[in-house]
């Protein structure tokens, strides 16, 4: 990466999750996920669909507890903090842990330059130069600033889709977040714009840490540090991605990525 | 087989000519309305009926300069009172739509949607005329808005509710407020939509006769003060259209030309702005 966000260095945490239980009113969607994700490392978390792996992604930044009749039980920590405690504003939790979704999800009636500028307009941040500062730095973190700077008034959604979900990672940097927590970032993308968002997870972690969910078990592979391998609700096995891949201790992992299930 | 086919196919071209009809019939009582309205009130339509006051009765000449006015004046009244508590309303519908008050709410618009706009007149006259012992554009405001709230609040919750969860989610993940991403991203991406909402409840309000009549109650002059009686359009054709006098008669074609006018580039600007509506589905 040529140019880091200054605001990004020096300040990057680990997450800690201690006996973290989810519901989806009565379903069990999380049965007690006890893991350490470490700074400035990829962390790939895979499993098959249904195995809770989004849902531990949203209870990391409280956004589990958006859905109705959903509940969360256990700690997280990041750094020292429990985001769970009773004194944590969710909301201060969301400027600390950013987030890139399955589908890229720009504002729609906002200009590629106002996406990015978002997370800070919309605090307050009147600051001009400083926003646009920062909104280039972002891009340029994105590895999308050389394809928009000349049009950055033209609408979010006028970019492709590959381009869209820079896009949208620019706009999460741009808050400056200790952690990134990325949802299948890659699922609906062509396989280039798939090379270039594992490119960019790769980069990113050099100044802060990344939680990626992926089915995509060679994407796990290529991207990730360590992986964390998630069925029915259960963290199974949790270790360095060459290991796990290549050496499972536990049977079910093995099935799982010798493909006879999921 | 072949004779299987040519019945099926004959049946289709009659559904066909009978749908067509129908769209027809649809549509030639609007025609015939505007082209009536056209060759009977542009005869009357000429500077003075813009400009001028109406005359004394049975005089002919004259306009209903202070009408025109004055319907505008109820619409932006009833706007004040109707669009603000129609769009949080709906707002509020969408985004907590199983609260037992959304429930209440959301049945109560229905029911005010069907409420006789005479009744509307009733309550605004009870509530603000008999207190002030007169008539006022204030009560015929009150009244319009009032018919105003149910079209734009359940417009405003069915537009709000398209926009995707998707989007409040991106905004929530960056830590912006559930109140400022509602009113800074989810409002704004559905804006043109409830434009489009509040725009066609302007145009039906702005045609209403009955709750006019013992609210606003009409005035044959200027009027600068709300908490006096006003003009209106509808009012004053209604005056004119009973009256005993031919050119009062033409003049009151020609108003309700205007009328038409007014809300037809009312609903024409209603469908430009849902053309601008950001694609929501």
């Amino acid at each position: 990466m040529q140019t880091r966000t200054p605001a990004l260095i020096d300040h990057t945490t680990g997450i800690q999750a201690q006996d973290v239980h989810a519901w989806f009113d009565r379903l069990h969607a999380l049965r007690g996920i006890s893991m350490t994700v470490p700074e400035r490392k990829v962390t790939a978390v895979i499993g098959p669909s249904g195995c809770g792996k989004s849902t531990f992604l949203r209870c990391i930044n409280r956004m589990h507890e958006l859905v109705p009749e959903a509940r969360v039980s256990g700690r997280v920590l990041l750094g020292q903090e429990n985001v769970y405690d009773e004194a944590a504003d969710p909301v201060l939790v969301r400027r600390r842990i950013g987030m890139v979704f399955q589908k890229a999800n720009p504002f729609p009636t906002m200009s590629i330059y106002n996406n990015v500028a978002a997370g800070l307009t919309l605090a307050g941040e009147r600051d001009r130069r400083k926003v646009e500062q920062i909104v280039e730095q972002s891009l340029r973190a994105a590895a999308l600033w050389d394809e928009v700077k000349d049009r950055l008034h033209k609408p979010g959604t006028s970019l492709s889709g590959g381009q869209q979900q820079r896009l949208c990672i620019a706009r999460a940097l741009a808050v400056s977040p200790e952690v990134l927590l990325m949802d299948e970032p890659a699922s609906a993308l062509d396989p280039a714009s798939t090379l270039r968002i594992e490119e960019l997870a790769r980069e990113l972690a050099n100044d802060i840490t990344i939680v990626i969910v992926t089915h995509n078990m060679q994407q796990a592979a290529r991207v990730s540090d360590f992986t964390g391998f998630f069925l029915d609700g259960e963290l199974i096995e949790y270790g360095p991605t060459n290991d796990l891949f290549t050496k499972p201790r536990d049977r079910r992992t093995e099935d799982y990525i010798t493909g006879r299930f999921g | 087989m072949q004779r299987r086919y040519l019945v099926r196919r004959w049946k289709n071209r009659v559904m066909a000519g009978v749908t067509f009809l129908c769209t027809l019939a649809v549509l030639t009582p609007l025609f015939l309305i505007l082209a009536f309205l056209a060759s009977t009130g542009l005869s009357a339509l000429n500077w003075d009926f813009f400009t001028k006051l109406p005359g004394a009765a049975g005089e002919p000449g004259g306009g209903m300069a202070n009408a025109i006015v004055g319907t505008l004046v109820l619409i932006t009244l009833a706007g004040v009172i109707g669009i603000p508590i129609g769009v949080l309303g709906g707002t509020f519908l969408s985004e907590y739509p199983n609260t037992r008050l959304s429930h209440t709410a959301r049945f109560a618009a229905d029911v005010m949607n069907g409420i006789p706009s005479i009744v509307m007149g009733l309550f605004a006259y009870v509530l603000i005329v008999l207190p002030m012992h007169h008539f006022s554009a204030l009560s015929g405001g009150v009244a319009l808005g009032i018919m105003l709230i149910p079209t734009v609040m359940r417009t405003t919750e069915e537009i709000v509710r398209l926009v995707p969860q998707s989007v409040r989610e991106a905004s929530l993940a960056l830590g912006i407020p559930i109140w400022k991403t509602t009113l800074r991203v989810v409002i704004p991406t559905a804006a043109a939509g409830i434009v489009t909402g509040i725009m066609v409840g302007l145009a039906r309000i702005a045609g209403e006769t009955a709750p006019l009549l013992f609210t606003a109650f009409g005035n044959r002059f200027w009027n600068r003060d709300i908490l006096q009686p006003i003009a209106a359009l509808p009012l004053q054709i209604f005056a004119y259209a009973i009256s005993p006098f031919d050119d009062w008669h033409r003049q009151a074609w020609a108003g309700a030309l205007v009328l038409v006018t007014i809300v037809l580039i009312v609903n024409i600007t209603a469908r430009y702005a849902a053309g601008r509506q950001v694609k929501l589905r």
